[in-house]
C-alpha cells in the first residue's frame, strides 16, 4: 500500500540532499542561463513572421529543453539507487516499513521539483524577455504552459530511465557511463540515424511509414513534435521539427503522456531486482 | 500462552553451490538476549537479512511477529542496526533521524531527545559526512530504538564503541528487554556478550553447533577446569610430589582436570593443609568454548 505521508518524508530528504550538493541552483542557472543566451541570439529574424514573441521563443525552448531537460534528469537520477548500495545506505532503509514504490516515487517527486525550479527558471526569464519586448507575447501563454508541464512529463520519463539505469548497474560509476549512453543514444545519435535513414529512403516506404511510428516511439522526439505541432510558430523552426505538420496532435501527446509511466514502470521493476 | 517473537525452522540459504546456511533452527522469546556468535563468513549477517528479508531463504521457514519476514507487518515491528551503519553525508544527525521517524509513523519531533539518549545531542546540527565511526554508530543506535520494535536485529552493534558507550548501550538494551523486546545481536567482543546476554547461539560454516546459557555450554563442552596453586615458601617441590601432572610456572602450580574430577582434585588440594598458600579455579572462558564448538564442524 502507497502512503503519502512516507512519500512525503522521502521527497522532502531527497529534495534537501539535492540542494545541499548545490544541485537546485546548479540546475537553475544553468536553465536561466541557456534561455538567456537563447533570447538573445533568436531575437532577430521574427519580424516578417506574423507570430508574437513567445511563441517564437517557446519554439526556440523546445530545442533548448529536447537537450537539457533530458541531461539534468539523467544526472540527478544515475546516483539514485547506484549510490545508496555503494554507500551502504540502502539495507537499512529497505527494512523500514516503507515499499520500493514508495521510495522512488519520493525520489522522483524531489528530483521533479528541482527540475521544476529549473524549467520555470528558464522559461520565466525567456518568456519575461519576450513579454517586455512585445506586448502581443501573451498569445504565447498558452505554448509556454505547455512546453512547461510536458517539460516535466519528459523529465520524469528521463528520471525513471535514470532510477532504472541506477538499479541495473548497482555501481554509480557504472550508471553514469550508462546514462550518458541513454543521452546520447534516444537525444542525438537517433535523430541522426534518422535523418540519414530518411536521405537515403528517398521518399520511400521508410519516410511515409516507419519514420512517424520512430518519432513517436522516442521521447525527446514525442516532446519535440508535440509542442511544435501545437505551436503556431512551427514555421520558425526546420529539420525534424518539419514532421510535427503531418503526425497528429494527439498521437504525441499519447506519447508525451504514456512515457513516463513506461519509465517509472521499468524503474520499479529494475529496483525490485536490486538484492541489498 | 507466550508466542515466540522470532521463530526460524530447518532454515538453509544457498548461493549457487555454497551453503551460507544449513537446517538452522531458533526461536527468541519476548524479553530475550541472545548473542549469534561465529567466525567472518559462518552466516550471522546472512541469517539477519533473511529475518529482516532482505534476502530470501532457499528453504525453511521464519516467522517474524507472527509475520513474513520483509512483510508490512514485520518491517512495522522490526529495527536494525547494520554493522558499519552508513548514511548519506550531506544530511545532519537530526535530519536523517528525523526522516526515519516519519518513515515509521512516529513524531519526528523526538528526534533530538533519541540522539540526547546515545549522547549525540551536542552535534545533532552537524552534518553526518563530519562524524565519526563511533558517531555514526550511535546515529544506528538512535534509529533503532525508535517506537517500540518488537524484535531488535543488531549486527556488530558496539564496533566502534569505547568501554563506557558500551556500557551504557548494554544498559539501554535492559531497557528494552524489560519492555518485552527481543533482542538478538552479533559480537566480536565475547566477554561483554558473556554478561549481557541470556542466551547464545554459536553459528560455524552455516550450521548451528551451539546453543544454550553460558553454564549451559559450559557444562555441555566439558572443557577441562584449569587451577593455580600457590604453594607457602619452600613447600613448591613438596607439593609438585603430591600433585603430579602440574607444571612449576613463576612460583604456582598449574594444572588442569575435567569437570568430572575437579572436586576430587580439590579435595586432595585442600588436604595438603598449609603447604598451599592460596588456590584459583579458573573456569573455561567464553573464548575456550566459543573455540572448542566453533573447531568442532572441521573448520
Amino acid at each position: 500500500m502507497i502512503t503519502p505521508r512516507r512519500i512525503l518524508a522521502t521527497a522532502a530528504t531527497e529534495f534537501r540532499i539535492a540542494r545541499r550538493n548545490r544541485w537546485v541552483i546548479i540546475a537553475m542557472a544553468l536553465m536561466a542561463l541557456f534561455a538567456l543566451v537563447l533570447t538573445a541570439a533568436g531575437s532577430a529574424p521574427t519580424g516578417g513572421l506574423g507570430v508574437d514573441r513567445l511563441s517564437v521563443t517557446v519554439a526556440s525552448l523546445t530545442s533548448l529543453a529536447v537537450y537539457l531537460v533530458p541531461l539534468l534528469a539523467l544526472l540527478m537520477s544515475f546516483d539514485a539507487i547506484a549510490g545508496e548500495v555503494e554507500r551502504g545506505t540502502l539495507p537499512l532503509v529497505l527494512t523500514y516499513p516503507v515499499s520500493r514504490a514508495e521510495i522512488l516515487l519520493g525520489k522522483l517527486l524531489a528530483h521533479l521539483a528541482v527540475l521544476g525550479l529549473a524549467v520555470g527558471a528558464g522559461y520565466g526569464v525567456a518568456a519575461l524577455a519576450a513579454l517586455l519586448t512585445d506586448a502581443g507575447s501573451l498569445a504565447g501563454m498558452p505554448a509556454l504552459w505547455r512546453l512547461l508541464w510536458s517539460s516535466l512529463a519528459l523529465g520524469a520519463t528521463f528520471l525513471g530511465a535514470g532510477y532504472a539505469l541506477s538499479s541495473l548497474a548497482r555501481r554509480p560509476s557504472g550508471a553514469a557511463g550508462l546514462a550518458i549512453g541513454l543521452w546520447l543514444g534516444l537525444v542525438v545519435l537517433y535523430d541522426l540515424g534518422l535523418l540519414a535513414a530518411v536521405v537515403a529512403d528517398n521518399g520511400g516506404w521508410f519516410t511515409t511509414s516507419a519514420f512517424p511510428v520512430a518519432l513517436l516511439a522516442n521521447p525527446a522526439d514525442a516532446f519535440r513534435l508535440f509542442n511544435l505541432s501545437a505551436s503556431a510558430a512551427t514555421a520558425a523552426v526546420s529539420g525534424v521539427g518539419g514532421a510535427a505538420a503531418v503526425i497528429p496532435l494527439w498521437q504525441s501527446l499519447v506519447s508525451v503522456l504514456v512515457w513516463p509511466l513506461v519509465a517509472l514502470a521499468l524503474a520499479h521493476a529494475a529496483f525490485r531486482r536490486v538484492i541489498p | 500462552m507466550m508466542t515466540s517473537t522470532l521463530k526460524i525452522s530447518a532454515l538453509t540459504k544457498r548461493f549457487g553451490d555454497v551453503a551460507a546456511l544449513s537446517d538452522v533452527s531458533l526461536a527468541i522469546q519476548p524479553g530475550e538476549r541472545v548473542a549469534l556468535l561465529g567466525h567472518n563468513g559462518a552466516g550471522k549477517s546472512t541469517m539477519m537479512k533473511i529475518i529482516l528479508g532482505l534476502i530470501p531463504a532457499t528453504s525453511g521457514r521464519v516467522e517474524v511477529c507472527g509475520a513474513m519476514p520483509g512483510s508490512a507487518t514485520a518491517r512495522a515491528q522490526v529495527a536494525y542496526l547494520p554493522e558499519n551503519a552508513a548514511f548519506h553525508p550531506a544530511l545532519t544527525g537530526l535530519e536523517q533521524l528525523r526522516h526515519y521517524l516519519s518513515l515509521r509513523s512516529e513524531d519526528p519531533g523526538q528526534a533530538q531527545q533519541l540522539l540526547d539518549q546515545v549522547g549525540l545531542g551536542a552535534a545533532a546540527r552537524r552534518r553526518i559526512g563530519t562524524y565519526s565511526k563511533g558517531m555514526r554508530q550511535r546515529v544506528g543506535l538512535a534509529q533503532a530504538l525508535i517506537g517500540a520494535p518488537r524484535l531488535l536485529v543488531l549486527d556488530e552493534p558496539t564496533s566502534g564503541l569505547d568501554p563506557v558507550s558500551r556500557r551504557d548501550f548494554y544498559a539501554l538494551l535492559d531497557q528494552f528487554a524489560a519492555r518485552g523486546t527481543a533482542i538478538l545481536l552479533s559480537s566480536h567482543a565475547l566477554t561483554e556478550v558473556e554478561a549481557r546476554t541470556d542466551r547464545i547461539v554459536i553459528l560455524s560454516g552455516g550450521h548451528l553447533v551451539a546453543e544454550g546459557s553460558l553454564p549451559a555450554l559450559r557444562r555441555l563442552a566439558d572443557l577441562p577446569v584449569a587451577l593455580h596453586v600457590t604453594a607457602r615458601n619452600g613447600y613448591a617441590p613438596a607439593l609438585m610430589d603430591a600433585l603430579p601432572g602440574a607444571i612449576l610456572v613463576g612460583g604456582a602450580l598449574h594444572m588442569a582436570c575435567p569437570q568430572s574430577e575437579k572436586l576430587a582434585l580439590l579435595g586432595r588440594i585442600a588436604g595438603l593443609g598449609d603447604k598451599v598458600a592460596d588456590l584459583e579455579v579458573l573456569p573455561p572462558s567464553l573464548e575456550d568454548i566459543y573455540s572448542h564448538f566453533s573447531r568442532r564442524d572441521g573448520q
